[in-house]
């Protein structure tokens, strides 16, 4: 069929951007102007119930719980990160038992909620007083602070098992074979040939992870760990003033972007030799 | 008295208390998917759009729910609701005092999370669908509603899914949070049994369990929309 050739070679001008005002640009400007309404609400109520008296009582404190959110985060992270190596070998042995256990493991730290999983550790473990104080323990599972790290431990551990997992295995596994033909040993190849490739693939969820568990770190308030969400609650309930939760999800959401933009960043300058 | 007891059905036992928090859990859940959907996927639209301003009002909709602590929204919606409404009742009835339901600032904070999640899933499924489908449908003389409907829904929640499916994993335990504005959900439940019982142990590892039941069931009905899914796809 001739249909058209000539018509084909042409390639057609983009069609003109609309002007004038479109229904989309209608409704969008309706609902930016909603946002600037709220965040102008925001100010002037902030700006309103302005007490430098209330300030200079609880700034202290929240930056205090503010501490205390990014130390729980990054120990915990820390801990978890540690920890997760051994799940993850486990997750990828063929042997059934030790796949079996990891697997175990991973399914129920991912399957259940943290909160719960806290309050099993913080007050569940409670019921074995008895047992705990004989073997010297009592005074680790009674601070509520041990227990919370404890469980964030643990529950990112499992997180990132299986993030470390996923980043080795998308490495091809021709590498492994190209490695091996060089005569590389099984743990050179994991370090100078696995490793790079699986943590640019690896760092965007962990950085994911690291944002979970700063937003996730909110509810240890719940177990009288004074967080800033803790610091949050209490000033909230012997002041009853809004605005302390209005600063504390300024606080989180800053703390939240930051560390976004900064592992975007991290992740553009990792993969520049990726670019074309 | 032993654990068959406490967990039995009967008045000494709990098991119908947990039970009831069950119920709570699941229909809030179930209650929160269909409005976090559908806010999702009207932000996924404006974030897609080709417009400045809609794509803008979008990602700031995500940035902020995405931003802060579900536990930290949660407490916004519920007692910013209860402040705001209180006040706008005052102007007419001075002494009237609002409680909200926390079941709907549940809903409503849930649902506020998910569809900001749910929305980038969305969008990366729409990036999916090739421009061609789209001009495919306007050439055939189908309107705009109607290629949406009929030719993009229909690869659009094949493609979204496995997003969704782990959305929604996410949002059965982030019900949980709910347990401390007061409703009765499957962990409330279960810490007033521990504290009346001093089984803490017990009672917080069953909550854990049901937990653990209901993501598994979720994960076999998921399986099933999914076969069934690609089973139509098959077809064609």
């Amino acid at each position: 069929m001739s249909l058209a050739d000539s018509k084909s070679d042409a390639i057609e001008p983009p069609p003109p951007a609309a002007r004038g005002w479109p229904r989309e640009r209608i409704v969008g400007t309706a609902l930016l102007g909603l946002w600037a309404l709220l965040g102008l609400g925001i100010v002037l109520f902030l700006i309103r119930s302005w007490d430098p008296e209330l300030f200079a009582k609880y700034a202290p404190f929240y930056l205090s719980g503010l501490g205390v959110t990014v130390a729980l985060v990054v120990v915990s992270c820390v801990i978890g990160a540690v920890l997760s190596i051994p799940i993850a070998y486990a997750r990828m042995s063929r042997h059934p038992l030790l796949y079996g256990l990891a697997y175990g493991y991973v399914y129920f730290f991912r399957g259940t909620p943290l909160l719960a999983q806290t309050f099993l550790i913080y007050y569940g473990f409670g019921s074995f007083r008895p047992q705990l104080e004989a073997i010297g323990l009592w005074s680790f599972f009674r601070e509520a602070w041990y227990c919370a790290i404890l469980a964030f431990s643990l529950n990112t551990a499992a997180y990132q098992a299986e993030i470390l997992r996923g980043a080795i295995e998308s490495v091809p596994k021709g590498q492994w074979e190209g490695a091996t033909s060089l005569g590389m040993g099984k743990l050179q190849t994991l370090y100078k040939v696995i490793l790079p490739q699986a943590l640019i693939v690896a760092l965007r969820p962990y950085g994911n992870e690291i944002i979970l568990m700063i937003k996730g770190s909110a509810i240890v308030a719940i177990i009288t760990v004074y967080d800033l969400m803790g610091e949050t609650r209490r000033a909230y309930s012997r002041t009853f003033d809004f605005q302390t939760y209005i600063w504390a999800a300024l606080i989180y959401l800053s703390l939240v972007e930051t560390l976004r933009h900064a592992i975007e960043w991290i992740e553009r300058r990792i993969t520049r030799h990726l670019k074309r | 008295m032993d654990v068959w007891t406490l967990i039995s059905f009967g008045p000494e036992g709990w098991g119908d208390d947990i039970a009831y928090g069950v119920l709570v859990t699941v229909s809030l859940a179930l209650a929160t998917l269909p409005l976090g959907l559908f806010i999702g996927f009207m932000v996924a639209l404006a974030k897609k759009s080709d417009d400045r301003t809609l794509r803008f009002a979008g990602d700031i909709y995500t940035t902020i729910f995405r931003g802060l602590p579900e536990l930290l929204t949660l407490f916004l919606v519920f007692y910013g609701a209860q402040i705001g409404i209180q006040q706008a009742v005052r102007l007419f009835d001075p002494g009237a005092s609002i409680e909200v339901n926390s079941f709907v600032a549940g809903m409503v904070a849930l649902g506020a999370v998910f569809s900001s999640y749910a929305s980038e899933v969305f969008l990366s499924a729409f990036r999916a669908i090739p421009k061609g489908q789209y001009e495919g449908g306007y050439s055939i003389g189908l309107s705009k509603s109607q290629t949406m409907r009929l030719i993009v829904l229909p690869q659009l929640i094949r493609i979204a899914l496995p997003g969704l499916s782990n959305l929604w994993l996410i949002l059965l335990k982030d019900t949980a949070l709910v347990s401390v504005i007061g409703l009765a959900d499957i962990l409330r439940q279960s810490s007033i049994a521990a504290r009346v019982t001093k089984d803490a142990f017990l009672f917080f590892g069953l909550a854990c369990l049901i937990y653990l039941a209901l993501a598994i069931i979720s994960s076999i009905g998921i399986g099933a929309i999914e076969r069934s899914v690609g089973k139509a796809d098959m077809q064609r």
